[in-house]
């Protein structure tokens, strides 16, 4: 069967997740990937990817396009990256972003510095074979996460990769690089 | 997690970092105070200059890098990105800006140039550069130095937009032009544009940059801004447009909007309303040959 995903398109990589989507949903006939701007955009969606940005703005917009309430009850899975994970959580250490409470866990915006701090690394993620190679950029990390949330991997700055329930969140950009195994990790966890 | 396994300043860190601003606007700022309100407006990153481009403009002189210690103000009071600009080829102003912490460097022509024949080799840089280009083949020649990112330079500090129309206009209709031809037509049209080969035919089969393409130059409005935004801009950049218009904290929430809803014409119309005077601009075509900035770097 199918599975519809939906890509929050309010600013920031949306290009990148709505292809990388569209490449692990090749084989799936009957499945859509599309841009979600306003709320009737969720209906019927099986799973809503938040991409990176600038959280600050993202969450801005949100508000402004009276996103907040659909988003927050949402009740597909979602896969946040980067400025997503800030805004999935229930704790931003950031009074400009209102986090949407999605996953319990605390996010702290920008916990690698300037750009020239930003980086890529192989990375060890739980239930994956082989490393990821995990690109941070203006990354930040989760510093404690509640309960039912799994913690799929860790660095020293951090935890950077999470599921919860059929929710998954990531500091860095599964949506660049062309390495889909997270993505796939996602939809199989959605159970369509 | 080894050490040597992390790899900073890589192509895909500086383009995806470049990924993230698409749909956003960037403001031109001063001071922390102006940073600040950017910020609050929705701004997804601000440019810290010294002066905007209307007062280089009106100053006359020579342009250059920015105080540090104004950038280092301006950095401590926003959480944003923060850009700024180096001169066309002062390699050493963009180390200085890279050690200052800033985000993303801005090789620009705005300020006076300080090479005629070479611009920044950027590859050898950790921090991602923007460059302004006015065509295909200037754009593509940025892309080949290392730039992550290009901006259609339109006229800077004239709020005037007929040249970032004509800028933006030049390189999508370039990457038009380039579908149908063979193999052996790219290479041709590669050497007549002056742009290296391969991004070229890259160009042909993504039918677009392989970088992400802003708007600047002359954007007033936010009509102006989703204008760029329908003719294919990924995002714009907004100089002198802000803090030169009447209500500049209204304006700048209003070309937030413009630009997250440029197809969508209500919506636009709904952000114009009562923004005051825009700034008042200049005739692109009553400027002395010394005064248009868009001829810099080649």
């Amino acid at each position: 069967m199918g599975v519809k995903v939906g890509v929050l398109a309010l600013q920031g990589d949306v290009a990148e997740h709505i292809a990388a989507f569209r490449e692990a949903l090749a084989e799936r006939p009957g499945s859509s990937v599309t841009a979600v701007r306003h709320a009737e955009d969720l209906t019927d969606l099986d799973a809503l990817a938040i991409p990176g940005g600038e959280s600050t703005t993202i969450s801005r917009l949100i508000e402004k396009n009276g996103l907040y309430e659909p988003l927050a009850e949402f009740g597909g899975g979602v896969f946040a990256t980067c400025a997503g994970m800030v805004l999935s959580a229930d704790r931003v250490d950031d009074p400009r972003v209102r986090p949407l409470s999605l996953i319990p866990m605390h996010v702290a915006r920008n916990a690698f510095g300037r750009q020239v701090d930003s980086r890529e690394t192989m990375l060890e993620v739980a239930a994956l074979t082989e490393p990821f190679r995990a690109v941070f950029i203006r990354a930040p990390v989760a510093t404690d996460a509640g309960d039912g949330v799994e913690v799929l991997a860790r660095i020293p700055e951090g935890i950077v990769a999470v599921r919860s329930g059929r929710h998954m969140a990531f500091a860095f950009h599964p949506e660049l690089g062309g390495d889909l195994r997270l993505h796939r990790m996602f939809l199989e966890g959605l159970g369509v | 997690m080894k050490l040597e396994e992390l790899r900073f300043g890589t192509e895909l860190i500086k383009r995806g970092f470049a990924s993230m601003q698409k749909g956003g606007v960037i403001m031109d700022v001063v001071n922390a105070e102006q940073a600040e309100l950017a910020e609050e407006a929705g701004a997804v990153a601000v440019m810290a200059l010294e002066r905007v481009p209307a007062d280089i403009r009106a100053a006359g002189g020579v342009a250059r890098m920015a105080d540090p210690q104004k950038i280092v103000e301006i950095i401590d009071a926003v959480s944003i990105p923060v850009m700024g600009k180096a001169r066309i080829g002062h390699f050493v102003e963009a180390q200085i800006l890279e050690a200052l912490g800033v985000d993303m460097v801005d090789e620009s022509e705005v300020l006076t140039p300080a090479d005629e024949q070479f611009h920044i080799d950027k590859t050898g840089f950790s921090v991602p550069f923007v460059c302004g280009a006015r065509n295909l083949g200037e754009a593509l020649r940025r892309i080949n130095e290392g730039a992550a990112m290009i901006r259609t330079k339109g006229e800077a500090g004239t709020g005037n937009v007929v040249e970032a129309v004509r800028h933006m206009r030049a390189i999508m209709g370039g990457i038009r032009g380039l579908s149908g031809l063979s193999s052996q037509e790219l290479v041709d049209q590669a050497r007549e544009i002056e742009a290296p080969a391969e991004l070229l035919i890259e160009c042909a089969q993504r039918g677009r940059l392989p970088v992400v393409n802003f708007s600047a130059g002359g954007i007033a409005t936010p009509a102006d801004a989703a204008l760029m935004m329908q003719l294919g801009a990924d995002g714009v950049f907004v100089g002198s447009g802000i803090f030169k218009s009447a209500n500049p904290e209204e304006t700048a929430r209003a070309i937030v909007e413009a630009v997250n809803h440029y197809d969508d014409a209500k919506v636009i119309a709904e952000v114009s309303k009562g923004l005051g005077e825009a700034m008042k601009g200049l005739d692109v075509h009553l400027l002395r040959e010394d005064e248009v900035l868009q001829t810099r770097g080649r």
